[in-house]
């Protein structure tokens, strides 16, 4: 049976993890390699690091750190954060990633899509949307990283974007990113039920309940969190023995 | 151990590389005809899509130096797609390996997703290449199309219905699961498939 995912995201900056993380076990916690070798060791189905570097100079270290992750991390990864052409994509899959996330790019020029799914296949290529519920209760578009309002509905886009050839959608909920109060079980379950390739949910886990209710009400294909793992508030061995004592489909 | 892989048009080659350096191997990349006859050991990997990979091994003659390897072989996701004899991704006829169909997945009820993206169970293990690997373990999975059930079934996954999640005949082999992602599961089908 096919299971739900856990994926721990780590936010990248000059190569270095940023966030931060409370690890004893780990020499170097800083260091996204040794990290996510730890992740994956304690059995996180997947990771997604994100390149959240300013500058165009230092984004070329990404692809060096890329293939560090490639050579020591046994389970699949994704790599997002400024892709903008398939020069972006070509080098970092070269490098060993096996997933590419597009966000602001792809949504000012939805032709990247397109050009991304047909050169590298759909299955690398992972849309991230930034959500945020408004006084009006719908769902919108943010971009740059939640700094700038878009007047375009999350469905919408979501759907359009499946049309173009993504392969999956990394759903972040602005609303509850930060806040440990649960993720966004109505967006969420919307997309999931809507939509023909699988969701990762992401913001607002903040304990083993809050997993449990995305993948059930939330109909989630994965979810991702960041901090409630670096800080060791949420285990992941131990999450995921709770999840199957629940009767949830899970990788032990 | 002299290692080749196969190189083409249907990537994700560099972490097959990877994974076997993990294990202490080291491999080569190349699409050279002599180089991949000279091996002592052949992995056919690939993501992508069937008739565009196979008329890129057709146009280079690589189908049929594929077809005539005797050393053990084994192709990963595509690979073991193509290795088979036809599949309905843009109607496409392939290696003909194993007698094998490739069909697409079709979904029973609307939460169903297509492609099968995640970590699936392996069930009724057979020969040496899951030496040591108990039933039921998970392994990672990324595809759209699968090969039906048949003679040549050495391992078993439901996904809307059983299907073949690896095939074996004679000296070949194939996984339609990625062994190169699949954490310590996959690292043990890999070694087992260097030790045949």
């Amino acid at each position: 049976m096919l299971t739900k995912r856990i994926i721990p995201c780590l936010d990248i900056k000059d190569g270095r993890t940023v966030k931060g993380i409370n690890f004893e076990q780990i020499r170097d916690a800083g260091d996204p390699i040794e990290l996510g070798a730890f992740y994956a060791a304690q059995g996180a189905d997947e990771l997604v690091f994100l390149d959240i570097t300013a500058t165009i100079e230092k984004r070329k270290t990404l692809s060096e750190l890329v293939n560090k992750i490639a050579h020591r991390i046994n389970i699949p990864f994704t790599v997002g954060g400024g892709i903008k052409t398939e020069e972006d994509v070509s080098v970092l899959l070269q490098n060993g990633a096996d997933k590419i996330s597009v966000n602001t790019a792809a949504f000012n020029d939805s032709s990247i899509i397109k050009r991304f799914a047909k050169n590298f296949g759909s299955q690398c290529v992972v849309l991230a949307i930034d959500a945020k519920c408004e006084q009006d209760n719908n769902w919108y578009v943010y971009l740059n990283g939640g700094r700038t309002k878009t007047d375009k509905l999350v469905t919408e886009w979501a759907k359009e974007a499946v049309d173009l050839g993504v392969g999956e959608i990394l759903l972040t909920s602005m609303n509850h990113d930060g806040t440990k109060q649960g993720f966004a079980l109505d967006i969420t379950a919307q997309l999931a039920e809507n939509l023909p390739v699988p969701i990762i949910a992401s913001g607002g886990g903040g304990n083993e309940q809050h997993f449990y209710d995305v993948f059930t009400k939330g109909k989630a294909d994965a979810a991702l969190a960041a901090s409630i793992f670096h800080y060791k508030e949420v285990a992941i061995p131990e999450l995921k023995q709770y999840l199957h004592k629940q009767g949830i489909a899970i990788r032990l | 151990m002299n290692i080749v892989i196969i190189q083409y048009n249907a990537g994700n080659i560099q972490s097959v590389l990877y994974a076997l350096e993990r294990l202490g191997e080291t491999a080569t990349v190349t699409d050279n005809v002599e180089a991949i006859r000279a091996a002592d050991k052949v992995i056919f990997p690939g993501v992508g899509e069937a008739s565009t990979a196979m008329a890129y091994l057709q146009e280079r003659g690589l189908d049929k130096v594929i077809k005539d390897l005797k050393q053990p072989v084994l192709g990963i996701c595509l690979g073991m797609q193509l290795m088979c004899a036809y599949s309905e991704e843009n109607d496409t006829t392939c290696l003909g390996i194993f007698e094998e169909q490739v069909k697409l997945f079709k979904p029973n009820e609307a939460t169903i997703k297509v492609p099968q993206i995640g970590w699936n169970t392996i069930t009724q293990l057979k020969t040496d290449l899951f030496k040591g690997v108990a039933e039921n373990r998970f392994t990672y999975f990324v595809h759209g199309y699968y090969a039906a059930l048949g003679a040549h079934t050495i391992a078993t996954t439901n996904y809307i219905q059983d299907y073949s999640s690896a095939l074996h005949r004679d000296n070949f082999y194939g996984v339609q699961f990625h062994p190169e992602k699949s954490a310590k599961v996959g690292e043990q089908i890999i070694q087992n498939f260097i030790n045949l």
